[in-house]
């Protein structure tokens, strides 16, 4: 099953061209890896899913993209972002309590129901494997968790907004190895129940979690395969000189 | 539906309020010009603004406006000379040589000079300072444009000091650097280097300052003895535009050609503030 | 000037000290001078009474209750304004001909003399709205004179609150109003509450503003709707040092020490809570 579809993409900020016809898809509940150096266009195509390059006044585009065979700009802007939830690069609580961080999603969503709002919240917290840690603290700032803490929590709060398909903007860079291991296993299990798309720095993660893996350089796609073939045999050069680290 | 109905009437108030300003200066414009203008019907243009004679109520009335003009600019004159240079001494002094504590203690001085008053500062220089100037200069009256100037440079100086002193704190660090490298004392990198780099932000702040002179009421009404004869120095009691104003719209009847006069001058008011303040606004942003 | 650059510097530093000096000393002789003499003026009947005997003696009652009014009024109408305009300019605005003016336009109502607010009061409020001199009309002319410092203020503490809260907002499914409601205000509010209460500083110490737009020369009682008019402090101590003769000095320091009491007191809890806000910060 499709769950995106790419087709013809570019885009520009200002005169800068960061995404150039790009085609593609995203299957559902796959976890597709997205890598390529910075300034590749990897997390301009995450955030054209989610409508959120059109928060930037210079952005312009041409194309078409497409959730569920519907265009994503035919999609109200607050309902595609309750279908598809977003993990930012650095653990980026609000400055809320824990408790109020992951019950703000649904409160905007006019959940007024405080019983029904605590449920939520302790489930998203247990999917997100912070609860344990977490319970008996709900009612503190949020920026008193540590940066593995913190970014546990987010993909919580995403979850409580009840996503189809979550987008992981770099989501380790800011953690240290054993906080990455526990997102990186939190990520393997949600794959059970959402389409993940994953954009990251670090070619040896897109390889451990990613069923597929894409390939950007200079807003280009190059090559979109399934990782393992995208790793041992890679039809394009510059992929293989990418992985090897000869570059970026 | 009905949020999206209720952010869509938030948004449009948002926006209503956002040109809210822009709607106040063009009403204050239009209602200057439009009680102001009628003065003309009675006054030729240069008369007014040329005329030797400020004398509203005579019959017929005489509406020149020059010794009012010149008072203003006599009074401006006279409280730049004194708050530039001292209003920019104390900014370099804040910004480069005041150790971090003193710095803190000298912008709360200076915050605090800025909060008072107007009136206030008109009653003590009435109760202090009109007397100084008196027995100083033998005078039969201290009420002249000294003693306005004097307490006007001190309604300027705050503005000075801390828009001088925003320019000499944006100037990089490495300016500073590079000239210390060199074996500059730290006044040759004061002189040469720091205030050339912050002269735009410096001549901003001047102007600022000049324009809040200009546009200043309440302490010049208080303490220059508003005597509209055209003043030949700053030891005589002279009247500025503004004085005018607030002294004599109490009596004008409405609709009377008094009136539209002191409306009138309210427009050249208006207009000198626009202008420096819009250079102002330029030479603060060149470098943005 | 290279040949002694050593003495050089220090006879200039010390130029330097002298106009700081020049500054700073002369603020703490007004605001000591103002308290020595004030002070023994200053007591209950003094604060609660009504004026007498043509304003040389009794209490200054109504005008401290006048200012009150006008501030309050003043707040009341350049807040919300005041508030949502910088949410627009640091929200909503683009780069455009539209913003360039409102920020001209900002830049210029900050720069119009207070006298000219007065004239501007008095032809539209008193005269075209028919509103007389008033309350109403003073505190409309406070409120638009002060509009420029609380937009200015406010945006600064909106555009402070980090824009990655924004996009946790937007991405979570809220819209950019509820965004706006529920993190960038909140964490703005600190800044905002600061400019206001400079405001309120600002409009409660304007004399020219409200000479010919509410401010009443002497009325013994306290004003009893918004279309009445009011003594007003700044006014009252003009008219006690200029207007009337041989008032005791006394009267005249203490009304002095009143309103600079006010106005300090205002701008000292502004810079408590732009203080405290500042250690308190989470981000």
């Amino acid at each position: 099953m499709v769950k995106f579809s790419v087709e013809a993409l570019d885009i520009w900020f200002g005169k800068t061209q960061a995404l150039k016809h790009v085609t593609m898809s995203v299957r559902e509940k796959e976890i597709l890896s997205v890598i390529g150096p910075s300034n590749s266009g990897k997390t301009s195509f995450l955030r054209m899913l989610n409508r959120f390059n059109e928060e930037n006044p210079e952005f312009r585009m041409s194309g078409v993209v497409s959730m569920d065979g519907r265009d994503v700009r035919k999609i109200d802007r607050e309902t595609l972002r309750r279908k598809i939830g977003m993990v930012f690069a650095l653990p980026l609580p609000l400055p809320l309590s824990i408790f109020d961080n992951v019950a703000y999603g649904p409160r905007m969503h006019g959940e007024r129901d405080n019983r029904r709002v605590a449920q939520i919240v302790e489930r998203s917290l247990k999917q997100a494997f912070i609860w344990d840690e977490v319970k008996d603290r709900l009612h503190e700032s949020a920026f008193k968790l540590s940066g593995g803490q913190q970014q546990r929590l987010c993909i919580g709060r995403t979850l409580a907004v009840g996503p189809e398909v979550i987008l992981f903007d770099e989501p380790c860079s800011g953690l240290d190895p054993i906080s990455t291991a526990k997102v990186e296993e939190t990520m393997m299990i949600l794959k059970k129940d959402y389409t993940i798309i994953l954009v990251t720095n670090n070619v040896k993660q897109a390889a451990r979690v990613g069923d597929r893996t894409a390939f950007f350089l200079s807003g280009e796609l190059v090559e979109l395969d399934a990782t393992d073939k995208m790793f041992t045999a890679p039809s394009d050069k510059r992929t293989d000189d990418y992985i090897r680290g000869k570059f970026g | 539906m009905l949020r999206k109905f209720k952010e869509f009437v938030i948004e449009k108030l948002i926006l209503l309020c956002g040109i809210a300003s822009v709607i106040f200066v063009a009403l204050i414009f239009v209602f200057l010009l439009k009680e102001g203008l009628s003065v003309f019907k009675f006054v030729r243009i240069g008369e007014f603004l040329a005329g030797r004679s400020w004398y509203p109520i005579s019959e017929p009335a005489q509406l020149g406006i020059l010794p009012l003009i010149l008072g203003s600019l006599w009074v401006t004159f006279g409280a730049a000379v004194i708050s530039v240079p001292i209003g920019l001494g104390c900014a370099v002094y804040i910004a480069e040589i005041a150790p971090g504590r003193t710095k803190e203690v000298l912008k709360g001085g200076i915050e605090l000079l800025a909060a008072i008053p107007s009136v206030v500062l008109g009653f003590i220089g009435m109760v202090t300072l009109v007397p100084l100037v008196k027995n100083v200069f033998h005078l039969s009256t201290g009420l002249t444009g000294l003693s306005g100037s004097i307490i006007l440079a001190f309604m300027a100086m705050p503005t000075i000091v801390s828009i001088a002193e925003d320019a000499l704190y944006a100037v990089p660090k490495s300016y500073k650097e590079g000239a210390f490298a060199l074996g500059a004392t730290h006044w040759q990198t004061i002189w040469r280097v720091l205030l050339p780099a912050a002269s735009s932000g410096i001549v901003a702040a001047v102007m600022l300052g000049i324009g809040r002179v200009i546009g200043e009421t309440m302490a010049v009404m208080m303490i220059t003895g508003n005597s509209a004869v055209i003043p030949r120095g700053l030891l005589e009691p002279l009247r500025t535009l503004t004085a005018t104003i607030a002294a004599e719209m109490g009596e004008a009847v409405v609709g009377s050609e008094h009136y539209f006069a002191l409306f009138a001058i309210g427009i050249i008011l208006f207009i000198i503030s626009f202008a420096i303040n819009v250079t102002a606004d330029l030479f603060l942003h060149k470098h943005k | 000037m290279s040949k002694h650059p050593l003495r050089t510097q220090k006879i200039a530093f010390f130029l330097l000290l002298v106009a700081t000096l020049l500054i700073v000393v002369p603020v703490g002789l007004i605001v000591v001078v103002i308290i020595q003499k004030g002070w023994p003026a200053v007591n209950w009947q003094f604060l609660s009474e009504m004026p007498r005997q043509g304003m040389r003696a009794g209490g200054i009652f109504p005008a401290i209750v006048g200012t009150l009014y006008l501030v309050t009024g003043a707040i009341l109408f350049a807040l919300p304004i005041g508030l949502l305009a910088a949410v627009y300019l640091s929200e909503y605005a683009k780069d455009n001909i539209l913003t360039r003016s409102i920020k001209l336009a900002i830049v210029n109502l900050a720069g119009v003399p207070s006298v000219v607010y007065g004239l501007f009061g008095l032809a539209l409020f008193v005269v075209f709205f028919k509103f007389g001199a008033s309350i109403l009309s003073g505190s409309l002319t406070l409120g638009i004179m002060i509009l420029p410092l609380i937009i200015t203020a406010s945006r600064e503490a909106l555009e402070a609150v980090p824009y990655s809260f924004r996009e946790v907002s937007l991405s979570l499914g809220a819209s950019k109003w509820q965004t706006i409601r529920h993190i960038v205000l909140p964490n703005a509010i600190p800044g905002i509450i600061t400019g206001t209460i400079l405001g309120l500083g600002r409009a409660a110490g304007e004399t020219a503003p409200i000479l010919f737009t509410v401010a009443a020369f002497y009325l013994p009682r306290l004003p009893q709707s918004v279309f009445d008019q009011a003594m007003a402090l700044p006014y009252h101590l003009y008219v006690i040092s200029t207007q009337v003769p041989n008032v005791d000095e006394k009267v005249r320091y203490g009304t002095a020490l009143v309103l600079l009491s006010m106005v300090l007191f205002m701008n000292l809890v502004a810079i408590i809570i732009r203080y405290r806000f500042r250690k308190k910060k989470k981000w």
